[in-house]
């Protein structure tokens, strides 16, 4: 009996929402009185999976196939269940991501296995229950969620849990084979297009972000977010609106319809906050609004505003936290 | 070529979000449903490969009491050919997969197409429950979807980038834009949807697997702290020292 974290590794380094996931799973362990092993998919490198052990994993099972290195989701279900089984795991922690949706989903039937997504606080194991908290309803409520069976699936939504950190402490590295053949590898991607990210922050990873809505005119300013990024190091993003006109492209939309982001800090410039906005954004732990319209809706949902125009307040907050040094 | 559109039934996305008072249920009393937005992606998809194709059937399939029938008839306004509803109340993502793939078994679907997820429940589970129970594929979140004879070419969004995938029918694709434009229902398709065929059946297969104990809403935001413009940077020293979080 033991828990299973599933640990997504991207050019040798282990993600951020790993390390979350890591830090859930071990604590999870310790709640039911076990261990945390881990499964680690993707690019990895020895040293890098060692280092687990800070978040309380004692022992990764890593399978060298170099066509793991891209997800294929055929092949990642069977080696995580490979794993699991190997493990007898009753409980599977991954990562909320579009891996960890894509595989947790599968991985629930074919294990017979209770899931839950978007998890956002370690479980209550009491008198046989197991019962997770998970966001629902875009962000405007949460749900406690009852897990039934021998076997859980959990998906932990980013940003929600604090990555343990104990110096020093290793986990061990064993190889592992999951004995996959050519027919696990149906859906391998054909090609993998890597986009642009600014100061190399993937926005689903981030824990700070800077937006611009319509109000930021066109991209020509944009100048203006990507500085106060580049001194915050945080991603940016954007409204619909502003990647429907193609100001910025797609894969900074956030919202409704677009990602959904839970940073430490979402720091919004001429943004009006319109719902299907604020579907994406209002799990961040804090939020700055920057509108020149004193009734703008976002000011509702912020934490910190300024009333002010963006061209005028940007440059002064990029100044400023130059100058925290 | 037939495909099998998934559609959930949804509260309108500005509605404001009320339960039960023993916090067990959502509180319907007076809202809006939709079609899930992220499912009229894989709708009109669904619709536009059927019209390249010059031929072929798109079948919406909903779970859910008789209370979904207006938006099933909606989705056959868009373009829909038939639709069916597995009667019963959408207990968890499972146990939906379970009727899905149950349809799709019998029905001879070769594409099977849903949203990514749903607005309310938010449980971007059930495209790979339905692809495991049928044993085939599936691609998701999809951002585009094109078909050649019975290969299908996606763009799969992943962490920092896009996937480019090929997959053989039958598989399962979960939608999101900018997969396409979502159709909205013209009079000629409001008039020729109520004839459209609509089946109802029971369900099939196991129980759910989950099941939510108690619903809450986050607690109230303290209310906004305004920085004058002119002090702009004094926020930078609220953040770093009081919300600690730069
Ligand atoms: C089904 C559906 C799904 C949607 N999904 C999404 C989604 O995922 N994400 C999303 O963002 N939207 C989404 N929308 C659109 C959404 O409803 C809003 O239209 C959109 O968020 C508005 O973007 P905006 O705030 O950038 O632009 P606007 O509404 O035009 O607001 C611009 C703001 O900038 C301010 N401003 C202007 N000039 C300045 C200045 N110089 N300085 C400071 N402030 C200034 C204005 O006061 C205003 O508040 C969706 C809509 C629908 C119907």
């Amino acid at each position: 009996m033991s828990v299973l974290v599933v640990v997504e590794c991207d050019g040798g380094e282990v993600k951020k929402s790993s390390l979350e996931v890591a830090s859930y799973g071990s604590q999870v362990a310790q709640l039911l009185g076990t261990s945390a092993t881990a499964v680690a998919v993707g690019e990895a490198t020895e040293a890098n999976l060692a280092k687990l052990g800070e978040q309380g994993i004692t022992k990764v099972l890593y399978d060298a196939e170099p066509r793991l290195k891209d997800f294929v989701n055929g092949a990642y279900t069977k080696l995580i269940a490979a794993a699991a089984q190997q493990e007898d795991a009753k409980v599977i922690v991954l990562a909320n991501s579009n891996i960890g949706a894509a595989v947790g989903s599968r991985l629930s039937v074919r294990l017979q296995a209770s899931l839950a997504t978007n998890v956002v606080e370690l479980p209550k194991a009491d008198g046989g229950s197991f019962t997770v908290k998970r966001g629902a309803f875009s962000g405007k409520a949460f749900a406690d969620v009852t897990l039934a069976g021998e076997r859980k699936i959990i998906a932990v939504k980013k940003n929600s849990i604090e990555a343990l950190h104990e110096a020093g402490k290793t986990a061990e590295v064993v190889s592992f084979s999951a004995q996959l053949s050519d027919a696990d590898f149906a859906d391998a991607p054909k090609q993998v297009v890597l986009q642009d990210q600014a100061g190399g922050i993937l926005l689903p990873e981030a824990d700070k972000v800077v937006s611009g809505g319509r109000g930021m005119k066109g991209p020509e300013n944009w100048k203006l977010i990507e500085d106060l990024a580049q001194a915050l190091g945080a991603a940016t993003a954007c409204s619909k609106p502003v990647s429907d006109v193609d100001w910025r492209p797609h894969h900074e939309h956030v919202g409704q319809t677009g990602i959904t982001v839970s940073p430490n800090l979402y720091i919004a410039c001429g943004i009006s906050g319109a719902i299907q906005h604020l579907a994406g954004v209002n799990s961040s732990k804090v939020i700055v609004v920057i509108n020149k319209d004193p009734e703008a809706p976002f000011f509702k949902a912020a934490d910190y505003g300024i009333v002010g125009d963006v061209f005028d307040v940007l440059p002064k907050l990029t100044q400023a936290v130059k100058e925290l040094g | 070529m037939k495909f099998l559109v998934c559609i959930s039934n949804v509260p309108d996305t500005t509605t404001k979000i009320t339960f039960t008072p023993d916090n067990k249920e959502f509180n319907k009393a007076g809202v809006q449903f939709v079609i899930n937005p992220w499912d009229e992606y894989a709708l009109t998809r669904a619709i536009e490969l059927k019209e390249a194709q010059g031929g072929g059937t798109v079948t919406v399939l909903n779970v859910g009491e008789a209370d979904t029938e207006p938006n099933i008839r909606k989705a056959l306004a868009i373009g829909a050919d038939d639709a069916i509803r597995v009667n019963a109340f959408p207990k968890d993502a499972f146990f939906v997969a379970q009727q899905i793939a149950n349809i799709a078994k019998d029905g001879g679907y070769d594409v099977i197409l849903m949203g990514k997820e749903s607005i309310d429940y938010n449980g971007f589970q059930v495209h790979g429950m339905v692809g495991e129970l049928l044993g085939i594929p599936t691609v998701a979140p999809a951002m585009k979807l094109d078909m050649s004879g019975n290969t299908a070419t996606l763009e799969r969004e992943i962490e920092g980038g896009k996937e480019i995938v090929e997959v053989n029918t039958p598989f399962v694709a979960s939608c999101q834009q900018p997969m396409c434009e979502p159709r909205i229902p013209n009079m000629r398709g409001i008039m020729t949807a109520r004839t459209k065929p609509l089946k109802v059946v029971e369900p099939t297969g196991e129980g759910a697997r989950t099941e939510v104990s108690a619903y809450a809403l986050p607690p109230a935001k303290q209310g906004v702290k305004l920085i004058p413009a002119e002090s702009a940077g004094e926020l930078i020293k609220l953040l770093r020292n009081e919300a600690k979080v730069i």
